[in-house]
């Protein structure tokens, strides 16, 4: 309490703090795996290894990656606004069908990279427009938006599940899914970049998506802190009433970054449809919009901070995957604990240091 | 033992990177004497008080609390030190009782109903002893702020606290509540406990002090005895030259009417009418003053005026146009601006950098960046522009907003508002915590308005200030107006009309 005014220097708050707190949460996962009868150094050891050990692991790290970017940038824009956007999940799944219906409709006829703006744009599109509804509630109606996008994320998958399992299914097929894109519909992988750094690629799904979430952390950076409308997003998320004074439109401020938050969303799908697995499938999107909040919490809602965390997650769930497999003690949901605490030490105990900190900094600057 | 000081400081000295708020402060304050602090916007009061109340730690220097040597090192050190402090804002639980509030964090065991009984007890005797009376079942929202003050400082008596500071405890206050206050600070020191006062309000200081120093530019420049002192040499000592007490003005030559409001009727947020089927003009060239206790209108008539609420009936006209449902972007077009009342509530974003709040409401000015874009460099320019001009301190528009001193956060919306050169200007406490100094020049800068035929009204709780700058006096009661004078009306006949007691 006394010491919240004192402000650090940037490389303690964005630097130091997030460390300090990352490490706690490993030393816990530490004693739990410790707990169950596993060597946690083992466990450290067989982590990394699976996310960043060879080629094919970073490339999977990279395409988690990068799914957790654009829903990172997706809840960020929208706290920025004082908006909880917990609805990225069923944005992005929405976002699905805009890329695959353009994918089915253009792979035929062009190339990748002239289908690409168009199923960026049908991807955001339809990730706004599932954002919409929640929006204009919110700013007319003044319906919660974290009850009314959670519920949202229901209706989307059941009705995405309605659409595979009756509209878009392959004739005679089981499976609920799309057929195949063409090479049109699809988004190269990204081997050469591997090859500059001499990795091998190998089955890893990392592709073209991930430039595009690089790309779309500028123009949200811009976006924010550049632009009129970005100054009327941050006054209205940090003091509704200095917005209202400062003749900001509440409804339309919020229903616009509520659009762009769930464009963000709904470009996600762009990575796993597009880049992945080439058809449109039941739960692609799995779990990554919710996985999206506690990266911008994380990164403090900051585009670098968010492609850092992103990465930070990234490793967790390429590396926690590998690690189950190696150690069978260690399971799919062991995984999500160390994940959980991650999330509880960098994202809801941000500030646990943040007091002994300023002491350490205080007597150390007197000196 | 008793002759001891109750606070000693010893060298204070304090940084803020660049920014060196107390430089080698050396501050002896009496037990059981009243110890004004006074001095410019930005001389380092609020932060010589922080540090004496652990919110913030001396880069050097001593403090010593009845002659001991003591290391506050948070706000628990210092209430255990026998410190209380009242803040400007203030802490409260709104939705608490008073009791409960005041047990706060001094629950006093795991069970909360012998604690309960205990503070009840406590408190009857606090209230017989000096004079604070509130009913501990009443919850703090529905206070009057003079009352919830008192809770405050309650607080902090029940915390066993024998030094009090309050910072700018009047700031908020009607003139009856602040006699009040300065009655009970008086049965404090009666009563042996220590008080010390920050105010810009001189009379305030002559009023009630015993012993009164004086800060300029982060140094402590000089200390006087009440009553060896005069208001004269007070103000010249703080601003290091002599200061006009009260501003000229010329006879007003009013032209055309700007401004007309209609049988305006504005209901508060629980629907309440606040402002009761009002009536008036404001002509260009003249200043119109709106007098009043807080709370009888003048709030949610200013928000109607701006477009931040809408009235319920009624009509607002600019230049004879309706101007209907207009947002308060739309009126800002019209050329009307507003300088709010609560700054931290409206006026800034106070998480903002100073120069982002320099165009607040003006955003969208191609001046500030083409097209959809911010030009950072031209906002900061024009930050920079303004800051040279009212003189803020530090000239530094990167500084968060929050980190300047109250006065100069003042000065930061009046800049804004004032260099639009406006037609219409709508003025809400122009200088509620700004320094005698800056008083004279905001009051210039208002007259000058005036007098290149600017129509400007003005709502103000501080009756000298209505008086001394309206050419028409407007009384509010009850959301009534309930008469008009002239400046020249005393400030009896001024006051009863604001209790509603005279038309
Ligand atoms: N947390 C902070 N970070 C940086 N600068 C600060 C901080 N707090 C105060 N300052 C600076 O220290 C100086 C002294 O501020 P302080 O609030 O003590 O002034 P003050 O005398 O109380 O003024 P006022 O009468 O306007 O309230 C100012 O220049 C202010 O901008
Ligand atoms: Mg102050």
């Amino acid at each position: 309490m006394s010491t919240a005014s004192v402000s650090l220097p940037n490389w303690i708050t964005y630097g130091l703090m997030p460390l300090l707190n990352l490490t706690l949460a490993f030393v816990i996962s530490g004693l739990v795996v410790w707990l169950i009868g596993e060597n946690p150094f083992e466990a450290v050891k067989l982590l990394l290894i699976g996310a960043l050990g060879r080629g094919e692991g970073i490339g999977f790290t990279l395409f988690y990656a990068t799914n957790f970017i654009f829903t990172g940038l997706s809840v960020a824009v929208a706290i920025h606004a004082g908006l909880f956007n917990i609805g990225s999940e069923g944005q992005a799944y929405l976002g699905g069908l805009g890329a695959a219906l353009v994918a089915l409709a253009l792979d035929n006829y062009l190339p990748w990279y002239a289908t690409m703006p168009f199923a960026i744009l049908g991807a955001a599109a339809a990730g706004a427009a599932w954002a919409f509804i929640p929006a204009w509630l919110q700013a007319k109606r003044g319906s919660h938006i974290v009850i009314t996008t959670i519920m949202f994320n229901f209706i989307g998958a059941a009705l995405m599940v309605y659409l595979l399992v009756n509209v878009l299914i392959v004739p005679g097929k089981m499976a609920p899914e799309t057929r195949t894109f063409l090479e049109g519909g699809q988004l190269p992988k990204l081997d050469w970049l591997m090859e500059l750094f001499g990795l091998k690629l190998g089955a890893a799904p990392f592709n073209f998506s991930f430039i595009i979430a690089l790309v779309m952390c500028v123009v949200v950076w811009f976006l924010i802190w550049r632009t009129k409308f970005g100054y009327e997003m941050r006054t209205l998320g940090i003091s509704p009433s200095a917005a209202s004074y400062a003749g900001i439109p509440y409804a339309r401020t919020v229903i616009i970054t509520m659009l762009i938050s769930g464009g963000l969303a709904g470009m996600m799908a762009l990575n796993p449809v597009m880049g992945a697995s080439a058809r449109l499938q039941v739960e692609f999107v799995g779990g990554a919009g919710f996985v999206g909040i506690a990266v911008s919490l994380m990164g403090r809602n900051h585009p670098l901070g968010i492609v850092l965390a992103a990465l930070l997650f990234g490793i967790l769930y390429q590396g926690g995957g590998e690690l189950s497999f190696d150690m069978p003690n260690i399971t799919r949901d062991m995984i999500v604990v160390i994940q959980g605490l991650v999330i509880l030490f960098a994202g809801a105990l941000e500030f646990m240091f943040r007091p002994a900190l300023v002491r350490i900094y205080q007597n150390f600057v007197k000196a | 033992m008793t002759d001891q000081p109750a606070i000693e400081l010893v060298g204070i000295d304090k940084k803020f990177g660049a920014v060196h708020a107390n430089k080698n402060i050396n501050l002896t304050v009496a037990k059981g004497s009243i110890h004004g602090i006074i001095g410019e916007n930005g001389a380092g009061k609020s932060t010589l008080m922080s540090i004496l109340y652990g919110f913030y730690q001396a880069d050097s220097g001593e403090i010593r609390i009845n002659g001991k040597p003591v290391n506050i090192k948070d706000s628990q050190t210092a209430i255990n030190a026998g410190i209380g402090m009242v803040h400007q804002h203030f802490m409260l639980v709104e939705n608490f009782t008073v009791l409960e509030n005041i047990m706060l964090g001094a629950e006093g065991g795991a069970l909360l109903a012998k604690g309960v009984a205990s503070a009840r007890a406590e408190l009857k005797r606090l209230e017989t002893d000096y004079g604070l009376d509130v009913d501990p079942d009443a919850v703090i929202e529905e206070l009057a702020v003079g009352l919830q003050q008192r809770v405050e400082i309650l607080k902090a008596m029940y915390r066993g606290a024998e030094i009090l500071i309050l910072d700018e405890p009047t700031g908020v206050l009607t003139p009856s509540e602040a006699d009040h206050l300065f009655k009970i600070l008086g049965v404090l020191r009666d009563q042996g406990k220590t008080v010390i006062l920050i105010t810009h309000k001189l009379r305030e200081i002559m009023a009630i002090t015993d012993t009164v120093s004086v800060m300029r530019r982060g140094e402590m420049v000089a200390t006087r005895k009440t009553k060896e002192t005069s208001v004269e040499e007070l103000a010249e000592l703080m601003v290091g030259r002599r200061v006009l007490l009260r501003v000229e003005k010329g006879e007003a030559s009013p032209g055309d009417v700007v401004l007309s409001v209609r049988n305006l009727t504005v209901k508060d947020n629980r629907g309440v009418t606040m402002v009761d089927n009002v009536s008036f003009d404001v002509r260009a060239g003249e200043i119109v003053g709106i007098a009043g206790v807080a709370g009888n209108g003048q709030s949610e008539l200013l928000e109607a005026l701006s477009g931040i609420r809408q009235p319920s009936s009624g009509e607002i006209l600019i230049d004879g146009q309706p101007i209907g449902r207009a947002s308060p972007a739309r009126l800002r077009e019209l050329g009307l601006a507003h300088i709010p009342e609560d700054r931290h509530h409206m006026g800034l974003v106070l998480k903002f950098e100073e120069y982002e709040n320099a165009v607040l409401g003006y955003h969208r000015d191609p001046k500030y960046g083409r097209g959809f874009m911010l030009d950072l460099d031209a906002m900061q320019a024009d930050a920079t522009e303004k800051i040279e001009k009212y003189d803020i301190r530090p000239p530094n528009p990167r500084l968060k907003t929050a980190n300047f001193s109250g006065g100069n956060q003042q000065k930061i919306v009046v800049a804004r508002e004032i260099e639009r050169d406006p037609r219409i200007l709508l003025i809400g406490q122009p200088t509620r915590g700004v320094d005698i100094g800056a008083i004279e020049f905001i009051h210039r800068r208002i007259i000058d308005m005036r007098d290149q035929g600017k129509a400007l009204l003005l709502v103000s709780v501080e009756l000298d200030e209505i008086r001394a700058l309206s050419d028409r006096i407007l009384v509010m009661f009850a959301g009534h107006i309930v008469g008009e004078k002239t400046a020249e009306a005393g400030e009896q006949t001024l006051g009863l009309m604001m209790a509603g007691i005279a038309a």
